[in-house]
């Protein structure tokens, strides 16, 4: 109960700083030294926050569908793409973890290029990708593999610190009941990195929603958030506020999967102390 | 014993990593020359969503014009990150719609296609300014904010104020313009880049604050490039350079442009039904704002004098001299030198209208004429 007005009141906040930059802020914005530094208040570029959702009933074409319908089905269609990457990633990042830990050697082989792979920037990746849509997989895959790519670092470098956390006497105690490597990290290594792998989970969540809704947009994929936003922005001249409906959209998944993500916590986490860690 | 299993480990590792970069390269080619009643399949990569600029691709597949050619043509949608040229030259497509100044940039670097098609035989790039700034020539640029797009999409642009005797890199304040119109409407530029198909449509589909009415022509004055004399190719087909010494790739080019030739004279004479295709496509754009871009893209292709798609040798030199002389603001060409090789060929495109005359199709389009389309606004 609480919570939901707290988030009332997040939303709350957030309107009333819109609308009163609008009030007040310059429509011109305001330029120090020849840089723009407070953005334009005008309706072209901030358009009232009610017109946006006005935007959200009226028919996205005339005689189209309204325009909140639109975007409930992008969202849906983009959170399935997010949801295969974040499984895929979420996978590919424990089967890392798990071979980090277990081989000094492919940490040390293969940890530099993990950290690597994420300055390979999206605009590289994307159309190398989108190139297997059609002929391996569907092209929405392309962008779920987009999305996978994003999400599995936090969960490879987060779970390899959870899974290197139990003490030495512990791993110790394991060894002299003669426990073998699986029963090891079951028992031991497993229940010590959930506090580590749940925020690299969000990390992953976060990552593979942006990755999702970019990989949608650099590709060109159609159905998603992200190729809406894209579409919307063309009109940004004669129709701003659609834009914005657009981005409404895209935060709102956004928050739907985070949600969607804490959620996994709760079985797992019910009979264990919190216990505050830092990952990365 | 553990020491096989680290070996075990680190060879699976990079056989996972080999097979990911491994398929990377894969360039399946799905060319296969027809044979019999079955339909080869085809790919062609567009510049950008659909919109009625491809109106005429998407009425030959629509009409069936490719299959009445044996071919089986997926039309794929070109995104922010895809270029087509480089789609084709990696064999992911068979065909591709670019730009000629872009495509011959992409040639110089190394991709290996030919310009096999023209469709567009015109420009559509406009600059345009508020008609009460009083500029209405390249020359009158000077002193001004000029918006551009860059990205290689502003050297007609260039060329022009370069040939009125501005200097782009001192005489002008430049100014990297967005894909939308907002900086002109809001005056933070005096005259922004648009092609007449897109942006100079969405700009008469914007409300004037002022009067509560849409902004018409009138508000605006447009220094079109093809006037000024620095125009550039556009829209063009590209076929693989070197499956075009392959017999059967040669026929299915010719089998593909006839069909193209056939879905533009299509789109001339039917421009409504085309917009009604585009925006059965699934287009974002509203159906005023595709009919504008319907006529407007008509308008580049007909009348088409010497056929629609053929080269024109005085407009290819005009646009391989500018691209190799003019310098945009950071000092660059679009081209090092001239093209080598086969940058273009009328070869196919010939061979098509013949075969698309044969068909009682009409390739010159001496006779059209332009409608007058009204925008609403947003163009829905």
């Amino acid at each position: 109960m609480r919570r939901v007005l707290y988030v009332l009141l997040g939303v709350a906040i957030f309107a009333a700083l819109w609308e009163g930059y609008k009030l007040v802020g310059s429509p011109d914005g305001t330029v120090l030294f020849g840089v723009r530094f407070l953005p334009r208040a005008d309706d072209l570029s901030m358009p009232h926050l009610w017109t946006v959702l006005q935007r959200l009933g009226r028919p996205e074409l005339t005689g189209g569908q309204p325009v909140w319908i639109v975007i409930l089905h992008a969202c849906a269609f983009t959170f399935g793409i997010t949801a295969a990457g974040f499984v895929a990633g979420a996978l590919v990042g424990l089967v890392l973890a798990v071979l980090m830990q277990q081989f000094r050697i492919v940490e040390r082989g293969l940890l530099p290029y993990v950290i690597l792979s994420q300055t390979v920037p999206l605009v590289a990746l994307a159309p190398l990708i989108s190139g297997w849509g059609g002929t391996i997989m569907p092209p929405w895959a392309t962008v779920s593999v987009i999305a996978a790519y994003l999400a599995f670092f936090p969960v490879a470098v987060g779970m390899l610190r959870g899974l290197q956390s139990p003490t030495a006497s512990g791993v110790e105690l394991m060894r002299s009941y003669a426990a073998g490597w699986w029963r090891t990290l079951v028992k031991l290594r497993f229940p010590a990195s959930l506090p580590y792998l749940f925020p690299a989970l969000r990390l992953a969540g976060a990552a593979a929603v942006v990755g999702a809704v970019v990989g949608e947009i650099s590709t060109g994929t159609r159905g998603g958030i992200g190729r809406l936003i894209i579409e919307y922005s063309r009109e940004a001249t004669s129709d701003p506020a659609k834009v914005y409906t657009a981005m409404l959209g895209a935060a709102l998944l956004g928050l739907f999967v985070a949600g969607a993500v804490s959620l996994l916590e709760v079985p797992l986490m019910r009979h264990r102390r919190h216990v505050e860690v830092v990952t990365l | 014993m553990r020491k096989v299993r680290i070996f075990t480990a680190i060879a699976a590792t990079s056989v996972l990593m080999l097979s990911g970069c491994g398929t990377a390269d894969d360039s399946s080619t799905t060319t296969t020359p027809a044979s019999g009643g079955a339909l080869t399949p085809i790919k062609l990569q567009l510049q950008w969503f659909f919109q009625a600029q491809f109106a005429g691709y998407i009425a030959a597949v629509d009409q069936g014009f490719y299959k009445e050619q044996g071919l089986d043509v997926q039309l794929l949608e070109g995104g922010t990150d895809i270029v087509p040229q480089t789609v084709l030259a990696t064999g992911k497509a068979d065909y591709a719609v670019a730009w000629v100044p872009k495509a011959l940039a992409s040639r110089e670097q190394g991709a290996g296609i030919t310009d096999v098609g023209q469709i567009f035989g015109r420009s559509g790039t406009y600059q345009v300014a508020w008609k009460d700034s009083g500029i209405t020539s390249a020359a009158q640029l000077k002193g001004k904010k000029v918006g551009n797009w860059g990205f290689g999409n502003e050297f007609e642009l260039f060329a022009g104020m370069t040939k009125a005797g501005i200097d782009p890199g001192k005489d002008v304040t430049l100014v990297q313009q967005q894909f939308d119109m907002q900086a002109l409407l809001k005056k933070e530029i005096d005259a922004a880049q648009a092609m007449s198909y897109n942006e100079y449509a969405q700009l008469l589909e914007a409300k004037n604050p002022a009067t509560g009415k849409l902004y018409t022509a009138d508000d605006f004055s447009v220094i079109d490039w093809k006037k000024e004399g620095s125009a550039m190719l556009q829209d063009a087909v590209w076929a693989n350079e070197s499956k075009l010494s392959d017999p059967a790739y040669q026929q299915q080019t010719v089998k593909f442009l006839t069909a193209t030739i056939k879905g533009w004279a299509f789109c001339r004479d039917n421009a409504e039904k085309c917009r009604d295709m585009v925006v059965a496509k699934g287009s974002k754009l509203g159906k005023s704002h595709q009919l504008w871009q319907m006529n407007e893209v008509n308008k580049l292709i007909w009348p088409a004098t010497g056929g629609i798609g053929v080269v024109s040798d005085a407009d290819w030199k005009q646009t391989v001299d500018i691209s190799m002389t003019t310098k945009n603001q950071t000092g660059d060409t679009v081209l090092k030198k001239a093209p080598e090789g086969l940058a273009y060929t009328n070869d196919y495109i010939n061979q098509a209208i013949t075969a698309a005359k044969a068909a009682g199709v009409d390739v010159n389009g001496a006779s059209f004429a332009p409608t007058t389309v009204t925008l609403t606004e947003g163009g829905a």
